[in-house]
């Protein structure tokens, strides 16, 4: 048996009017890989904080090495050999990777100077060990999202900690990289760390850990040895319930009938000669490495970006996009990959976002048909199934999986012929991923064509009638139904033809 | 052989200094350009410019917004702005002249409480910001008027004089042909230089205005780092005002009216980002000298200073939108 390394007990956590935690149980041994799993709000990422010191317990103890500590900031958490990938990517922008990594423990000259060569150097070291290709003095805003979170989790390694939280590591990275991140973790194993594995995503579970915990609302519901388990057995215990199915997805009869035709598409240095049609009532999967192009197609399409060539037709009718007006007034909806940034207003309530975008509907000159727009938050509310306690909370207290639906009524309310979807699940947990794949069903059946840009083939290949996979701004290739699986979207995406 | 190594290492030295003079001339090329252009203009129109003795006025003129600027850089680094230094001007000029006249401190004395006075307001500044979610823009706009009221109250409405010429000396004296003024300004310049290149603090403040939570999540002292930021900005309008009051021999507390907004603008011309993270002390130098030049040169060339603020306001939005220009 092996050494215990850390042992959470009844940890409790309060915030203002809810109970984060309440007496929560985990453990975790020397060089073990333990997941904790459960839905978006279930406390998993607020118990790593309270271990990472960003907040404080108001109740339970933590032991780390058979000694009880008390840790009350993220200093102490660092000296007690805790250190944490976030899941949000904290690193600033306008400093080097060197910089970041070394922030707030930068070396120090005899002098009280910063030891610029020394950090530079150690920083270099580390990226070469992860055969990265990078310069350690590049600014972090000069790198992709991928490269930041590897970066992110280098930092997090550097420190040489005995306990790695790592909360959704691989979010946004490509294969490669989650391999490497794999064969990481397998190194810090041998070396004795302790592993926090936060994820969604099922089989990267199966594939590194040792263990798995389960939350759900904030609560305890069980651990299990990972080679003991299944699929299924971990979603119930998440969900608390039995999920029939996660996918779900009526196929229609094949009509032929265009309702979105791009030919030649072009936007210099970032989308090269796209062409592709929708046809109506299908789902149009669009797979492809992150950074392949696919957003930049949709942003040119819904008159966000500008294109220097090419043409786009609506039904058989040629159309000029310039702003997002021209494409809704085309019925053309796209709900935005990142919600926060690009979708949501998070401080406004649920109804102004639901109603945000089909004003003119119920405002006229001074008057507000304020029943009409009560009237169809409600429709979307209860259709969509938004978990919220009324149509007048505030956006960002919502789960993620809801704040999702939101945007999708907001955009389902201008009535669109072609929705485009942009990673519709990201960050949503299994709960709601379910739900929303339903609602792409029932539009589907209602006629709504859809593109979905996806990084999880899975998803792709369950959901969509084609798939287009992109490469280097190009789409390489457009597979049908029966020849989609993951070896050849991968083989396409990596620029195989 | 000792010797050997030694010039290697004095060449070393001297490779890094050459790497980092272009470094700088790069990275301020726009507004450099706009700087030498404004220069030549001005020469051709006024031949007078170019005179070793106008340039020192210039440089004279530039010092005290300079102070102002310097320390106005670093808190819009870390994301803030500090509105009050043209107030604090005068409560420590007037607070400086004060204890001379009325209540006969030696005059060292009554400099160095001067400047706590206005490193006080800095550090009360810093502090609520730091504690409360007060926006520094409001918490500054507060101080602004509690200073300038306060300069008003102490010297009831009217300029302290104070005739002596070991205080005036401080602000009108010369070391050969340059100012104590600029002298004080290099050493600032040498200190601020320092604190933000070489130094985990300077550090820190790019790392809270590029990203507060990658601060904190790094275990960053934010509210040290914000606390030293506005008490380093009360302390240079400090030395400002007392600078000025002795120039002037007397407090006045209508004193650094604006001057503030002067700050503001000289830091935004040296390409500093009013949005945090972003910027440089050797830019916001240059901002300084464009608009010292600038309002020199409008002098020089006889143009009525009511226009004078016409053509500052025109330069501020084409140079900053050149910049953003050139950068996108």
């Amino acid at each position: 048996m092996s050494e215990q390394l850390l042992e959470m007990s009844k940890i409790v956590k309060k915030f203002p009017g809810v109970y984060a935690l309440k007496g929560v149980d985990f453990s975790l041994k020397k060089g073990e890989v333990h997941a904790l799993l459960g839905e978006n709000g279930a406390g998993k990422s607020t118990l790593m904080k309270v271990l990472g010191g960003i907040y404080v317990l108001d109740e339970g103890s933590i032991t780390i090495n058979n000694k009880k500590v008390h840790i009350n900031n993220v200093n102490e958490a660092k000296k007690n050999g805790v250190s944490i990938i976030h899941q949000e990517i904290v690193l600033v922008p306008y400093l080097t990777i060197a910089e970041n990594i070394f922030l707030g423990r930068e070396p120090l000259k005899k002098n009280g100077f910063i030891d610029m060569d020394t950090m530079s150097r150690q920083a270099q070291q580390f990226i070469d060990d992860f055969d990265l290709g990078l310069n350690a003095k590049t600014i972090i805003s000069d790198l992709t999202v991928a490269q930041q979170q590897m970066i992110e989790i280098i930092k997090a390694v550097s420190f040489n900690s005995d306990i790695i939280v790592m909360d959704e590591p691989t979010s946004s990275l490509t294969d490669k990289e989650v391999n490497f991140l794999f064969k990481t973790i397998q190194q810090l194993k041998k070396q004795k760390a302790g592993i926090v594995y936060i994820s969604h995503r099922m089989n990267e579970l199966f594939e590194i850990t040792d263990r798995i915990t389960v939350m759900r609302d904030g609560e305890y519901i069980g651990t299990v040895n990972t080679n003991e388990t299944n699929n299924n057995e971990l979603i119930s215990m998440m969900v608390g319930r039995d999920l029939d199915k996660l996918y779900e997805r009526t196929y229609m009869e094949k009509t032929g009938e265009k309702v979105l035709e791009v030919k030649n598409l072009s936007r210099k240095g970032v989308i090269d000669d796209v062409n592709f049609t929708l046809e109506k009532g299908e789902i149009l999967g669009f797979s492809g490495l992150v950074g392949a192009g696919r957003s930049e197609v949709m942003k040119c399409i819904f008159g966000i970006d500008a294109f220097d060539s090419g043409e786009i037709y609506v039904g058989n009718e040629k159309v000029t996009i310039k702003v997002p007006n021209d494409a809704i007034a085309k019925g053309i909806a796209y709900v935005p990959e990142n919600r926060k940034e690009e979708g949501l207003f998070l401080i406004k309530p649920v109804d102004y976002n639901i109603s945000i975008k089909i004003l003119n509907e119920f405002i006229k000159l001074f008057k507000v048909d304020k029943s009409y727009e009560d009237a169809q938050s409600e429709k979307y509310i209860r259709e969509l199934a938004i978990k919220t306690p009324n149509k007048e909370q505030i956006v960002s207290n919502l789960s993620g999986g809801n704040q999702q639906k939101v945007l999708f009524s907001r955009w389902l309310a201008t009535k669109p012929n072609i929705l485009i979807l942009d990673e519709p699940t990201r960050g949503v947990d299994v709960g709601a991923k379910s739900e929303i794949y339903s609602i792409m069903n029932e539009l589907v059946k209602e006629g709504v064509s859809i593109i979905m840009i996806s990084s999880e083939l899975p998803e792709i290949i369950n959901m969509s009638d084609r798939v287009a996979v992109m490469y280097k701004g190009s789409i390489q290739k457009v597979l049908e139904k029966e020849d989609m699986n993951q070896e050849k979207i991968m083989y396409y995406a990596t620029g195989g033809n | 052989m000792s010797n050997l190594s030694y010039e290697t290492k004095n060449d070393h030295i001297f490779l890094k200094m050459g790497n980092a003079v272009l470094q700088y001339l790069k990275e301020n090329k726009g507004i450099l350009i706009g700087l030498v252009v404004l220069c030549i203009f001005i020469s051709i129109m006024n031949p007078d410019f170019l005179t070793t003795n106008n340039l020192m006025n210039v440089l004279r003129q530039t010092s005290t917004n300079m102070y102002l600027a310097i320390a106005m850089t670093m808190v819009i680094i870390l994301g803030g702005i500090d509105l009050s230094v043209g107030s604090i001007i005068a409560v420590t000029g007037v607070a400086t002249t004060m204890l001379i006249a009325v209540a006969g401190f030696p005059i060292w004395l009554a400099v160095v409480i001067g400047i706590l006075v206005g490193m006080l307001f800095g550090a009360f500044n810093g502090y609520v910001s730091a504690t409360t979610i007060i926006p520094p823009f409001i918490i500054t706009l507060a101080t602004m008027n509690i200073a300038r009221g306060a300069a008003y109250v102490i010297s009831d409405g009217k300029p302290v004089r104070v005739m002596d010429d070991s205080f005036n000396v401080i602000g009108s004296g010369y070391i050969g042909p340059v100012p104590m003024q600029v002298i004080y300004l290099i050493v600032f310049l040498i200190i601020a230089y320092l604190i933000m290149n070489k130094t985990r603090l300077g550090r820190h403040m790019y790392a809270v205005g590029g990203n507060s939570e990658a601060a904190k999540f790094s275990g960053i002292n934010i509210k040290k780092v914000k606390l030293f930021a506005y008490t380093f900005s009360g302390f240079m309008a400090g030395v400002a005002g007392v600078v000025l009051s002795a120039r002037m021999f007397s407090g006045q507390p209508t004193a650094g009216d604006m001057a503030e907004l002067d700050a503001i603008a000289a830091v935004v011309l040296g390409g500093t980002s009013m949005t945090g993270g972003r910027g440089k002390i050797g830019g916001t130098v240059i901002g300084a000298l464009i608009i010292g030049v600038l309002s020199n040169g409008l002098n020089l060339l006889g143009v009525s200073s009511f226009w004078q603020y016409v053509v500052k306001g025109v330069v501020i939005l084409v140079a900053v939108y050149a910049d953003v220009f050139r950068k996108k």
